[in-house]
């Protein structure tokens, strides 16, 4: 049986972390975000004005909220998972009746939560810049939930996997941000000459980017239902890591 | 009697190659305080750790009441606290925050009256709204006791529960093990001070090089591998023991004027009458005469150096 009463304490506990250091957790990314709609809608927008028939300033917002959904739930599940290994403090989750399931209910869930909350604000704050038309909600809140959680499930992986605070910010520096920036947040693919459009399909970030942009516009780059299978496929190449991971008690139990 | 711990054969090899506990097989009887003695690195921390699900064994099996730690570990888990070494706590929480927090990761339903005793009985009551960074040593190793008393457990592991405190707490700490064992909770102590193990142990297991070497009753090991020892001191210093004395296989010491006589004063016949009246006919004058019982902690030494 579940122990759900774990899951919820831990649950509690790491949305508590995030209530205790609102400014970093929640205000922050917003005012970042909002730096980015100044810059890349402002300055760029009054360049290209329209993109597909979309104006550039809303045609930038999927975009937008996949840079801080992405970065954030790496932050947010990373850290959470790899502070109580540094202080020591996980020697009570390890010897607590709870299963590895749970552990990750409780963790990942958490992180998860608080960047869907950050996307919900960062929508809700796109709207006071530009008109914001989302045609189909439903696939919109899908991609919402599945990239919260998935790239949630990469961050407990690099919280597992790192030893050291410099591992916890490299891979988020090194290989998500650059790959958020060239996955087409704020261009189309096709607008890159032909043999960066076969790059950019080695990058998974550009099938959440057209998936989640078509949600609002009906504007994509690859088929809604690849953008689906892709997203579903890197949660299920996640959770089949972070199985082996528990299973051998790497980083966790020597 | 069915112990509630049942080591079989355990070991454990890390993956650096350290071979930190070998074929390890100990009981532990309900409601009795077991001191795991030994030096650093002798493997007490890791037979704790693999107990308590921390680490994993490489060999052999535990049970705790008639259940596998492995395959039954929510309900082994369930029925043990643990006092780590360190002084391992989140510093951005309170002191209530984090026994609930302990409390509901056990599975246990919220229970405030019984915290609030918990807290009350480690005179933590005072400061449940401090933050933990706030607070000293003393009051943090209290903090992870009550953390691990929050879920009610049956058997309470301390990992070294009074490495550096002070004399005050550590008998505070000794008075709070034996109220617990009163209680019925059953203390797995590990430990490098014997005078602890002495203090408040009824059993003792003493670990080294990650074999245990000995585990018996407190006053039985003192009984088996303990000495006696007769001091006589003479007036005027000695150059060798004499030779009509050479039946007692006496030593003497440095500067001449002690004779060491060793022992076992559980024997029928400790010889101690003969002894006195041979030195008195080899016309030694006699000035005084000791003697003295030898220590967990001479016998600690022994056990860890013939080792």
């Amino acid at each position: 049986m579940i122990n759900t009463h774990a899951v919820r304490i831990i649950y509690k506990h790491e949305m508590l972390r995030a209530w205790q250091s609102v400014m970093q957790s929640f205000v922050s990314p917003i005012i970042s975000t909002v730096l980015y709609f100044v810059v890349f809608g402002s300055a760029i927008g009054g360049r290209i004005e329209t993109v597909e028939d979309v104006s550039y300033g809303a045609f930038i917002v999927p975009g937008l909220m996949m840079l801080a959904l992405l970065t954030q739930s790496v932050a947010n599940a990373s850290f959470g998972i790899y502070f109580p290994r540094f202080t020591g403090t996980i020697y009570e989750v390890l010897s607590a009746p709870i299963s590895f399931i749970e552990i990750l209910l409780g963790y990942v869930g958490a992180a998860a939560t608080k960047s869907f909350l950050i996307g919900v604000i960062i929508l809700l704050t796109a709207g006071f810049f530009v008109e914001l038309n989302i045609s189909h909600p439903l696939w919109m809140f899908g991609f919402l939930v599945l990239t919260c959680i998935s790239f949630s499930l990469l961050g407990f992986i690099i919280g597992l996997w790192a030893d050291d605070f410099e591992k916890l910010q490299l891979i988020p520096m090194l290989v998500i941000t650059p790959l958020v920036f060239l996955g087409g947040s704020f261009y189309t693919i096709d607008m890159l000459p032909p043999a960066w459009q076969t790059v950019s399909l080695f990058n998974p970030v550009v099938y959440l980017v057209s998936g989640f942009r078509w949600s609002f516009y009906e504007v994509a780059d690859v088929q809604v239902e690849t953008s689906l299978f892709m997203v579903l496929l890197f949660t299920a190449i996640c959770l089949l890591i972070i199985w082996a991971i528990f299973k051998t008690g790497y980083r966790l139990k020597q | 009697m069915n112990p509630v711990i049942s080591i079989s054969n355990l070991s454990k090899v890390y993956a650096n190659g350290h071979n930190a506990l070998h074929n390890i097989s100990l009981d532990v009887h309900a409601g009795e305080i077991l001191a795991l003695l030994g030096p650093n690195g002798a493997g007490k921390t890791t037979l704790i750790s693999i107990i308590c699900g921390i680490v994993n064994p490489s060999e052999g099996s535990v049970m705790v009441n008639g259940h596998d730690i492995t395959h039954e570990y929510r309900v082994t888990r369930s029925m043990i606290g643990l006092v780590p070494q360190e002084l391992t706590l989140g510093m951005f929480e309170t002191v209530w925050e984090t026994v609930c927090f302990s409390r509901g990761l056990f599975g246990k339903q919220p229970d405030p009256v019984y915290l609030q005793q918990v807290l009350k009985d480690l005179s933590l009551w005072e400061k449940k709204n401090s933050m933990i960074r706030t607070l000293s040593g003393g009051m943090k190793r209290r903090v992870l006791i009550a953390k691990a008393l929050s879920h009610q457990p049956s058997v309470l592991f301390l990992d070294e529960p009074t490495a550096g405190v002070d004399v005050e707490l550590r008998k505070e700490m000794w008075h709070l093990v034996t109220r617990l064992k009163e209680s019925g909770v059953t203390i797995i102590l590990t430990t490098h001070y014997i005078e602890e193990a002495e203090a408040i142990a009824n059993r003792v297991a003493v670990i080294s090089k990650g074999e245990l070497l000995v585990v018996d009753d407190k006053q039985a090991l003192k009984h088996k591998l303990g000495k006696r020892q007769m001091l006589i001191e003479m007036e005027q210093p000695l150059d060798s023991v004499p030779q009509s004395l050479s039946r007692w296989s006496l030593e003497l010491s440095p500067e001449g004027i002690q004779l060491i006589y060793t022992y076992d004063s559980y024997s029928e016949h400790t010889g101690i009458a003969e002894l006195l009246r041979a030195v008195d006919n080899a016309g030694l004058l006699i000035k005084d005469v000791n003697t003295s019982q030898s220590s967990l902690e001479d016998i600690f030494i022994n056990l860890v150096n013939t080792e």
